[in-house]
Parts: C-alpha cells; structure tokens; sequence
C-alpha cells in the first residue's frame, strides 16, 4: 500500500450556534490508528464528516494524502434489492474484492437489504469498505449492532488494516481493542 | 467510463417501469385516468373535445411527471450513496446528469406511447396527435430536467417533500406548458422550436443546478 497520510490542524467544529470542539490537531500516518472517544453529542460523527471532506471546517485546515473509505451509520446498500446485487453496484465501482465468508454474509446474498438485522447490515458496510480497498478507513461507531464475534472480527480487519500500511481512525464511545492505537477524548477540546 | 456505465445501470433499474426492483407504471396510469375522466367531465361534445383535447394532455403529462419526484434523489442522500460517491471523486454533477437521464427514459417515452390512446379518448384527431407528440418529445426532456432540479433542491426536507415539490415545479413547468400546448392552437412550428429551446437550456442548467443543492444540503 502506497503511503498515506491524514493531518488536521487547529480545526473547529460549528454546529448550528454552537461550537462543537475547537482547536483540535491531529496527525495520522501510514500503520496508525487512532480512537476518538466522547459522549453523545461531543461532535465525534461531525469530526469524521470534516476529516472525510464531507462537512467544511468552522476553521482549520484538513490535508489528506490517499483515498478515503467511510463507514458510518449509512450503509449506502439498495433497500429493496438482495444484498448480492447491493454489494455488486459498489464492487462495479471499485477495484477490490470483500471476504463475504469471514463476514459471514455469503449465505445472505439472496436476502434483500431491508430485511438484514443492524448487525447484519453493519456487515456489509463493512464489506462494502473492504471492498473499496481505501487507504484511510474513517469509522463512526464501527461495532454498533455487532454480537462478540463480529466485534472481534472488526478489531482484527482493522488490525490487518494497520499492518498493511493503512490509517485507520475509530469514532466510538465503545472499547475498540486494537494494540499500539492512540486515544484522543474529544471532551478536552469541548468549548 | 464505467462508472458512468454502473451509475446509469442502477438508475434504470430503479426507475424504469415493470422493473423488479420498484420502477412504477402509475404515472402512466395516472396520466391515462386522466384522459379517461375528462370526456365524462366535459360531456360529450366531439367538437369541444376535439378543441381542447390536447391541452388536458400536456397537463396530464405535467402532473404524471411530478408523481415519482419524492423517491428521485432523497432516498439516496439519506441512504449515504452520495457521500460514498463524493468519496470515490464521483461529482454531484455527474450522479445528477445520469439520474436525469433515467428519469427521462422512464417517463418521457411512455407518455409519448401513452399519448395515443390517451388522444382517442379525449377525441383528437391524427394531426394534432401528431403536434402532440413532437411537442412532447420536445417539452419532456424540460419538465424531467425541473423535476431533478426541484427533487434536489428539496432534498433535506424530512417531511412534506413531496407536496412541496410538486407545487414548486409547476409554476417552473409554466413556460414549456405554454409553448409546448399553444403550439397546438397556432399549428406553429415556432411554438415547438421554443419548446425544444427551453427543454434544452433546463437539461444544461439541471446537473449544476442539481449538484450544487446536494452539496449544500451536505452541509446543512
């Protein structure tokens, strides 16, 4: 995997009146992982848009080098079609392959989209992830919906993720086992 | 190119009518009721008909074309498809160019079928079918571009989209509305040509229209 990199600097997050966290700085290179761990409402999912490039910065400046792969609460999957067909709209798109078998998600490909359970959709957005083979994985509340094995799965394609010379950057209020990663509360830079 | 390719695939697929996966026959079958009730309403009058037969098809296809804005673009947006798309460097512009194509193509077409039984029931002769038809074929491709328009500038409306919709394309639809139908009294060609000209000026301003109101929805 070529080397990427992911800097904030000095960002402030405005929500409608109110500011969210201000002057938070953060770089992240090629094998890093990072938490982000605050309450509800701390502006954990605000920081992951503003990372992605979804949402401007009140102030400061984001400068990302290398692609960008977003799992949030979202799964982008056709409702009403089988999960199958879903997942290969987002594979005609991108260059990789998911591991539909370590998900556990190969006996459902017949099953439409809105009939899966969250943690089942949960799978195939991770799937659909995988499948974009980006080097910056941003995570909002990755294991939301997941049983312990499903947990324990995540921790480890996040792992492999970092070992293969990607960045990974975790939003959760959740513990998210994963050796060598760094841990940034948002409370600190609550205004 | 692909992309391109696999963008269109979906939006007809999602679109087209008698497709599995939702496309819908009930604009068509709207815009059939509605030249089904107008001779009942209007009684029988050949020459009355005759005269204003074409208007209530023009004004059936506005209002056929209206039916499928709510599920055009919101239901993307919230299902994250457009912040997945902006991450692979698709542009809004892009997305909203095919998904107004799709929407044409499931639409357009069918009215311009739809319009020869429609023009026997309200009793219209071949010629002005005939006006008609061009006229549709012109005034269509406007009507889907300001159908696209207004879906994505509603877009971040969680309640009331639909109705709100509706009622803001049809002062939009106004212009086409009356060159394309007034084309019919006058027999002109010019009314078609300026039909054609407004169609083609809202397809160019439609994607741009489009993706900047979906970015700016992001932001909201």
């Amino acid at each position: 995997m070529e080397a990427c990199r992911l800097t904030a600097t000095d960002i402030a997050c405005r929500r409608g009146d109110r500011i969210l966290f201000a002057g938070l700085s953060l770089a992240l290179e090629s094998g890093q992982a990072l938490q982000v761990a605050g309450a509800n409402g701390m502006g954990k999912s605000s920081l992951i848009r503003i990372l992605a490039g979804l949402l401007r910065p009140f102030s400061g400046e984001v400068e990302r080098q290398g692609s960008i792969g977003l799992l949030d609460e979202k799964p982008a999957l056709d409702e009403h079609q089988p999960l199958g067909e879903a997942l290969a709209f987002w594979s005609a798109l991108d260059t990789g392959s998911a591991p539909l078998d370590r998900l556990g998600l190969a006996p459902l490909l017949d099953v439409p989209v809105r009939y899966l359970s969250t943690g089942q959709r949960k799978r195939a957005a991770i799937a659909r992830l995988m499948g974009q083979e980006a080097q910056v994985w941003l995570l909002d509340e990755p294991l939301n919906g997941l049983d312990t094995d499903a947990v324990a799965l995540t921790e480890k394609l996040v792992e492999d993720h970092c070992a293969a010379g990607g960045i990974a950057l975790i939003a959760s209020h959740q513990r998210f086992e994963l050796k060598g990663m760094a841990r940034l509360e948002l409370a600190e830079f609550a205004t | 190119m692909s992309a391109l390719a696999t963008l269109l695939k979906r939006d007809l697929a999602r679109f087209l009518p008698g497709t599995a996966s939702g496309g819908t026959l009930l604009p068509l079958l709207f815009f059939m009721a509605v030249a089904m009730l107008y001779p009942f309403a209007i009684g029988p009058n050949p020459t009355l008909l005759a005269q204003t037969g074409g208007g209530v098809i023009w004004v059936a296809a506005l209002l056929a074309a209206i039916l499928p804005l709510d599920r055009l673009l919101a239901s993307d947006v919230e299902a994250g498809f457009f912040d997945q798309w902006a991450l692979r460097g698709i542009a809004e512009e892009m997305v909203v160019a095919i998904r107004l194509l799709a929407h044409w193509l499931s639409f357009g077409p069918f009215l311009m079928l739809a319009a020869i039984p429609a023009s026997a029931l309200v009793g219209i002769d071949g010629e002005t079918l005939r006006i008609v038809e061009i006229g549709l074929l012109a005034g269509t491709p406007g009507l889907a571009a300001i159908g696209v328009i207004i879906a994505s500038v509603t877009v971040g409306l969680r309640s009331g989209g639909a109705a709100l919709s509706g009622l803001l394309v049809i002062p939009l639809a106004v212009p086409l509305l009356i060159f394309g139908a007034g084309s019919l009294s006058t027999g002109g060609e010019g009314g078609l040509a300026l039909t054609a000209a407004i169609s083609l000026a809202l397809v160019a301003i439609a994607p741009f229209a489009g993706g900047a109101a979906i970015r700016a929805a992001r932001e909201g």
